[in-house]
C-alpha cells in the first residue's frame, strides 16, 4: 500500500518517462518522414461526438464572447476537428493530443490519455493498414500484422457467427466461456457481442503478431462507410497486439446525410438509454457538405503503445500522474 | 442495507452475492473502445473463502453486507459453539463449527480473537497471529541437545500437533505461528 504521503510522486520511473519520450519522438519522425503534417486542434468543443458509449466531460466557458456562460465540451478524440482541416485541403495530417472520456478508470483505461490519431487522403482502411503495420514494426519491432474479418475472429476464438447468432444464442456463448459469472444483458446482441469480444476474443487477438480485425456489424459502424452487401459491413478495423486494443481506424464516411442520420440515431439511442443528449456538430457537417476528400483515419492509444513497448498491463506504470493522482 | 453501483465498487467493501457475505479483493473495467463498458468484479466468498469472478454492466449494483470484525475474547466451548465476549459491551456471541473452521486447535480460553460478524454473528475467527500454549504431550528428547537438529511432533494443550525440536520437553510452553502453523519459539 502507498501512504497518502507519497501520492504527490509519479508512477511512472524514469526510465519510462524516457521510453514515453523516445516513442514520441519515433512517431514524430515516422510522419515528418512521409510528409505528413503535424496538427493541434482544441481540446474545447461546441459538439462532443454522440457514440452511446462515449462521454464527454462538459465544462463552462465565461468570458469575451460568451456572457452568461458558454457550455464547451472536452474532446474524446480530435476527429471532428481533424475532419474540418481535411475538408478545408490540409492534405495528410496528424496529431498527438490529449482525449477525455468520462467514466473511463482501470489497468487499461485513465479518463485523460494520450492519443496518436491520422488521416490519410486517397488511402482506404487497408492501404492504412500497411501503414499502421510499419508504424508498429518501427517502435515494437512487431512482425507484419494478420488481417482478419470480425466474424473470423469471432469464429476462430468464440466459435459463434457475431453477424448472424441470436442475442440468446450469444448469451450462452458468453456464459460458457467467461471465467466468471456473466451479466445478463437480454437482447441486447450488440452488448453481448462487446462483452464476447473484449471478455473471450480480444484477449487471444495479436499474440506473437498484432492482428488487424476489419469488416464490423454495420451498427457497429460508427463514423466508417458501410459496404453494401448481406449483411451489409462496416469499412472499420480495429488493431490489437498482445490481446490489448491498441487503434480503432475507419474508411471514413463522407456523406453529410448519412452523418446527420447517424448523429440522430445517436441521440435518440442516448435519450432511451437516459443518457445526456449533446448538440450535434455543425460544424463537421458543414465541412461534409463543403466536401471530405476520401480517406481513411486512425487512432492509437500512446499510452498502451508505452505499456506494449515496455512490457506492462498497468496504464498507471506509463503516466506521470494518473487520475487517483491528478 | 446500502447498494453500490459500478463507481462506488472498490477493494475491501463488503457486498451480498447470491446472498453469501463476501469482500471485493479486487476490480477492473474492460470496455472496448466504442463498445459498451463493464466492470470485472473478484469477491472472496467470507464464509467459504473461495474466490470468484463476476462481470457487471454499467446499469448494476450490489446489495452490501453488514459485515464487521471485532477483536473478542474466547471464553468457553460446549463443543458444538464457542462463546466470545465483546470486551467493551461484554456481550456474548457464539460461533458455530462452520465458522471455527480447523481453527480451534490453536484456541485457548482468555484469548482475544478477531471475529467476522455477519448481521451480528460470528462467520468467521481468525486466533491470534502468535500463541503462546503448553505441550502436553511429545517424545522425551535428548537432555542437553539445544544444537536445533531434528524435530519431533508434540502435541499442545489446544490438541493442535506440531513439529519441535528434539530439546523441547512435556510442560513447557511455546510459541507457534497460528498462519503457518509452525514452532517459532520457546516461550
Amino acid at each position: 500500500m502507498t501512504s497518502k504521503r507519497d501520492t504527490w510522486r509519479p508512477t511512472a520511473s524514469k526510465e519510462m518517462l524516457r521510453l514515453r519520450a523516445e516513442i514520441l519522438a519515433k512517431i514524430r519522425s515516422f510522419f515528418a518522414e512521409r510528409e505528413v503534417l503535424e496538427v493541434v486542434t482544441p481540446l474545447l468543443a461546441s459538439a462532443p461526438v454522440t457514440d452511446l458509449h462515449l462521454q464527454a466531460l462538459s465544462c463552462r466557458y465565461r468570458g469575451p464572447g460568451a456572457d452568461g456562460g458558454r457550455d464547451l465540451f472536452l474532446q474524446t478524440s480530435p476527429e471532428f476537428a481533424m475532419k474540418r482541416l481535411l475538408a478545408a485541403g490540409s492534405g495528410p495530417i496528424y496529431q498527438i493530443c490529449k482525449a477525455i472520456r468520462d467514466g473511463e478508470a482501470g489497468s487499461m483505461h485513465n479518463p485523460e490519455f494520450t492519443i496518436l490519431e491520422w488521416y490519410r487522403p486517397e488511402l482506404d482502411h487497408h492501404t492504412l493498414m500497411d501503414e499502421i503495420d510499419e508504424l508498429l514494426s518501427s517502435i515494437l519491432g512487431a512482425d507484419t500484422g494478420e488481417r482478419l474479418t470480425y466474424a473470423e475472429a469471432f469464429e476462430r476464438h468464440a466459435r459463434i457467427d457475431p453477424l448472424r447468432a441470436s442475442a440468446a444464442q450469444l448469451g450462452s456463448r458468453a456464459r460458457d466461456l467467461l471465467s466468471g459469472e456473466a451479466p445478463n444483458l437480454g437482447d441486447d446482441r450488440n452488448g453481448w457481442l462487446d462483452l464476447l469480444l473484449s471478455h473471450a476474443v480480444e484477449p487471444q487477438l495479436g499474440n506473437g503478431r498484432p492482428s488487424f480485425v476489419h469488416d464490423w456489424p454495420a451498427d457497429q459502424a460508427a463514423l466508417a462507410r458501410v459496404r453494401p452487401g448481406d449483411p451489409p459491413l462496416a469499412e472499420r478495423f480495429e488493431v490489437y497486439v498482445e490481446g490489448v486494443e491498441l487503434a480503432n481506424g475507419y474508411h471514413e464516411l463522407t456523406d453529410p446525410a448519412e452523418q446527420r442520420r447517424r448523429f440522430e440515431a445517436d441521440i435518440e439511442a442516448r435519450r432511451l438509454a437516459g443518457l445526456p443528449t449533446p448538440p450535434i456538430d455543425v460544424h463537421l457537417l458543414a465541412a461534409l457538405e463543403h466536401g471530405l476528400p476520401e480517406c481513411a483515419g486512425v487512432a492509437l492509444g500512446v499510452d498502451r503503445l508505452v505499456m506494449l513497448a515496455a512490457g506492462t498491463r498497468n496504464i498507471a506504470d506509463v503516466l506521470a500522474f494518473p487520475i487517483d493522482r491528478a | 442495507m446500502a447498494t453500490y453501483n459500478l463507481n462506488s465498487v472498490k477493494v475491501g467493501l463488503k457486498i451480498l452475492v447470491d446472498r453469501d457475505p463476501c469482500v471485493i479483493v479486487g476490480t477492473d473495467v474492460v470496455k472496448p473502445g466504442k463498445g459498451q463498458a463493464f466492470t470485472k468484479v473478484k469477491y472472496k466468498n467470507l464464509k467459504t473463502g473461495r474466490v470468484n469472478e463476476r462481470t457487471i454492466k454499467a446499469s448494476e449494483s450490489f446489495d452490501g453486507a453488514d459485515v464487521m470484525e471485532k477483536e473478542m475474547q474466547y471464553l468457553y466451548t460446549d463443543g458444538r459453539t464457542w462463546t466470545f465476549m465483546d470486551q467493551d459491551s461484554y456481550e456474548q456471541v457464539e460461533a458455530d463449527a462452520a465458522a471455527i473452521g480447523d481453527m480451534q486447535q490453536w484456541m485457548k480460553e482468555e484469548d482475544l480473537c478477531l471475529v467476522t460478524l455477519w448481521e451480528g454473528n460470528p462467520i468467521v475467527v481468525t486466533p491470534p497471529n502468535f500463541v503462546y500454549l503448553e505441550i502436553t504431550e511429545t517424545d522425551p528428547g535428548v537432555k542437553g541437545d539445544t544444537s536445533g537438529g531434528g524435530n519431533k511432533p508434540a502435541t499442545l494443550e489446544t490438541g493442535a500437533v506440531v513439529r519441535v525440536p528434539l530439546f523441547i520437553q512435556i510442560g513447557e510452553k511455546i510459541k507457534v505461528d497460528t498462519r503457518t502453523g509452525e514452532y517459532v519459539s520457546r516461550a
